[in-house]
């Protein structure tokens, strides 16, 4: 059971090896990234089943025991986002295989893409699973690191702009991140979560603010958190359909996860944390204003995508079981949603040529297929009844209800930014889908693979893959009783702390 | 392991200049001052690493000493682990600077294509271009990217 907890992480860096090595295989690239990823879904739900009956599992990395050792951690939390993102993952990777082979002779296939595919699956397995803070650096510069191949990968000018932005404030994040690292060891001695949970409190109250507030604000820029979410809208549109797909499903909720994760394992309270609360406001107003402005669809999205990462922080803010839980059950939600509209984008781009709103229309006359595509995961963004999007947001509408008149407040502003989100969702529908058919402009660049054109006919697993999100995202919908369940458990685990702390340290801390 | 003992003051110090010189090169608009930022920036992140762990003393591991008289070996390990990691980026930082002076002929930061766009909406001459002129500001702002030369 231990070794199954380092499988999600091994197997993709083993599957990155293996497609470096066969790189000159295409087919053998694209069979390894399905099979490692479908295997690390499968292994993603034993590992749930398994946590959830029997409280966090651990593995000591190297048999060193944990203060000592490295020790991963799949606990409810954990696994459930891990299996979320696995299947996001393999769904996105089915797209773009896809893709590219539709459209073979826009200039060679790269063999960059599944190595650095792979990659990235791996570190968000790691950022996931990892008990200890220096281990969740190296997970986030896997992952980040894959994910600057991956959007410089065929470079214009334009691209390099975007990239040379999302490089340096990434990269300065995770200096910060290190800063935060050396000062919590030169405080504590140890960089080990679990132990770190009890000698954080011995320490002076302004020094554990400071260390609190720092690791916030490298989560934050991680996340997108308002005002530090500059970087997403001008980078993310301009990573190809797939690459934007991925990225905004899980980039910044893993961002959300290691900041869920230290605040309430390091940084416990008792009351609602206000200084979080007007961050979360200012995050869902300034995101779903910001997409009003938008006629890019992606940068739309991206927008959105900022204005979503609003709600997550009210749930954290709120700092009780129910508050948390409601949090972890939107981060599921919010993955697959995202993934899916993205995907969805891609289509519509494939379509008309076009990524300008105003360029396209009549799209639910000639293609009523992907109208219904669009409409459900925007229904479920927007969090309409009775999609996984309301039940997510109703459990965090209750946890903030609950907790007092400040965050009854809040519950309100998660009402208006889901207006606003439907509102801007509406304009694209109108936009995009309605109205008479237009003509699709020309594929002028070849080498654009935001905008991939219209030459070719979209293949069917392209739509399969998205329908498969959809499915998912239903999914949530259907089992959100069980679901709910299993984040609520969560979040008790994850205020009371306990269990975490003594499956990883062994009886009693 | 560590306290709250002293510090090297001259240490701290370098840190801080550190600190203040790679933020300040951070914040140019040109790449190549980025870059460097981002160099010194790591430098000092990794000093503070090696500096958290306390004093210097004997080698550790091998046993010459005591464990009160040997250095703390742990953010040693981190802080190799963490020059290895910002090296790496540096590369990549490089070489994006690199392609972006073969692309454009400069390696300054492009304006952001928000800012384009606001800065096109105020002009009155933008509109007069063409009747469908802010249907198209996305090609145009990247064309525009992409042809500036200066």
């Amino acid at each position: 059971m231990t070794a199954l907890i380092a499988l999600p992480v091994l197997l993709p860096i083993l599957g990155a090896a293996i497609t470096v090595i066969g790189s000159r295989s295409p087919t053998l690239q694209r069979v390894v990234g399905v099979v490692v990823l479908l295997a690390v879904s499968a292994i993603a739900v034993v590992l749930l089943v398994e946590s959830d009956a029997r409280g966090p599992l651990v593995a000591e990395l190297g048999g060193w025991a944990a203060p000592v050792g490295i020790s991963l951690v799949a606990d409810r939390l954990s696994a459930l986002l891990l299996l979320v993102s696995a299947l996001v993952t393999l769904a996105v990777l089915v797209y773009a295989i896809d893709q590219r082979i539709a459209d073979y002779g826009r200039g060679t296939v790269s063999t960059t893409f599944h190595p650095m595919y792979l990659m990235l699956s791996a570190g968000v397995s790691l950022a996931y699973l990892t008990g200890d803070l220096f281990t969740l650096f190296v997970a986030f510069e896997i992952m980040l690191t894959a994910s600057y191949v991956l959007i410089t990968r065929r470079t214009s000018a334009a691209k390099i702009r975007a990239g040379m932005t999302y490089v340096t404030v990434s990269l300065l994040s995770s200096l910060l991140f290190l800063t935060a690292i050396g000062l919590v060891y030169a405080a504590t001695g140890t960089v080990n979560l679990a132990d770190l949970a009890g000698r954080i409190e011995l320490l002076p109250p302004g020094l554990v603010t400071v260390l609190g507030l720092m690791l916030l604000v490298v989560f934050g820029i991680k996340a997108a958190m308002v005002p530090l979410h500059f970087w997403l809208p001008d980078s993310y549109p301009n990573a190809p359909g797939p690459v934007a797909a991925l990225f905004a499903g899980l980039l910044t909720k893993v961002g959300f996860y290691a900041m869920l994760r230290t605040q309430t394992l390091l940084f416990h309270r008792e009351e609602p944390w206000t200084l979080l609360l007007v961050l979360s406001v200012a995050t869902m107003l300034v995101g779903a204003l910001g997409a009003l402005a938008q006629n890019d669809v992606n940068r739309l999205l991206s927008f959105l995508l900022v204005s979503h990462i609003g709600f997550m922080l009210f749930g954290l803010a709120v700092f009780d079981a129910a508050g948390v839980s409601g949090a972890a059950l939107y981060a599921a939600h919010h993955i697959t949603v995202l993934a899916t509209l993205f995907l969805v984008s891609g289509l519509i781009t494939r379509r008309t040529g076009t990524v300008a709103l105003d360029r396209m229309g009549g799209l639910a006359r000639t293609a009523p297929g992907l109208a219904v595509l669009f409409a459900i995961p925007a229904l479920t963004l927007a969090g309409v009844p009775p999609t996984a999007g309301f039940v997510a947001k109703l459990a965090l509408l209750q946890a903030g209800v609950a907790a007092g008149p400040w965050t009854t407040a809040v519950a309100g502003v998660v009402i208006i930014a889901s207006l606003l989100t439907l509102y801007a969702l509406a304009r694209v529908w109108v936009r995009v889908f309605w109205g008479e058919p237009k003509p699709a402009l020309p594929d002028d660049d070849p080498d654009d693979e935001v905008v991939v054109g219209t030459a070719e006919r979209t293949p069917v697993p392209m739509y399969a893959a998205t329908a498969g999100l959809v499915a998912v995202s239903l999914a949530i919908a259907v089992f959100a009783g069980p679901l709910s369940a299993v984040t609520g458990r969560a979040g008790v685990d994850l205020l009371d702390r306990e269990p975490y702390r003594t499956a990883v340290l062994g009886v009693g801390p | 392991m560590t306290g709250p003992t002293t510090i090297n003051l001259a240490m701290a110090v370098t840190v801080g200049v550190l600190y203040t010189a790679g933020f300040y090169l951070l914040l140019q608009r040109s790449l190549m001052r980025v870059l460097i930022g981002v160099v010194v920036l790591g430098h000092g992140t990794n000093l503070l690493l090696q500096i958290a762990g306390g004093p210097p003393g004997r080698a550790p591991i091998v046993g010459t000493g005591t464990a009160e008289t040997i250095t703390d070996p742990l953010p040693q390990a981190l802080a190799l682990t963490a020059v290895v990691i910002t090296f790496a980026l540096t590369t990549y930082l490089l070489a994006l600077g690199y392609r972006s002076f073969v692309l454009v002929g400069h390696d300054e930061v492009q304006d952001d294509v928000e800012d384009r766009r606001i800065a096109t909406q105020k002009m009155p001459s933008a509109s007069l271009d063409d009747d469908q002129d802010h249907t198209d500001e996305d090609h145009t702002d990247e064309a525009a990217t992409r042809q500036d030369p200066s």
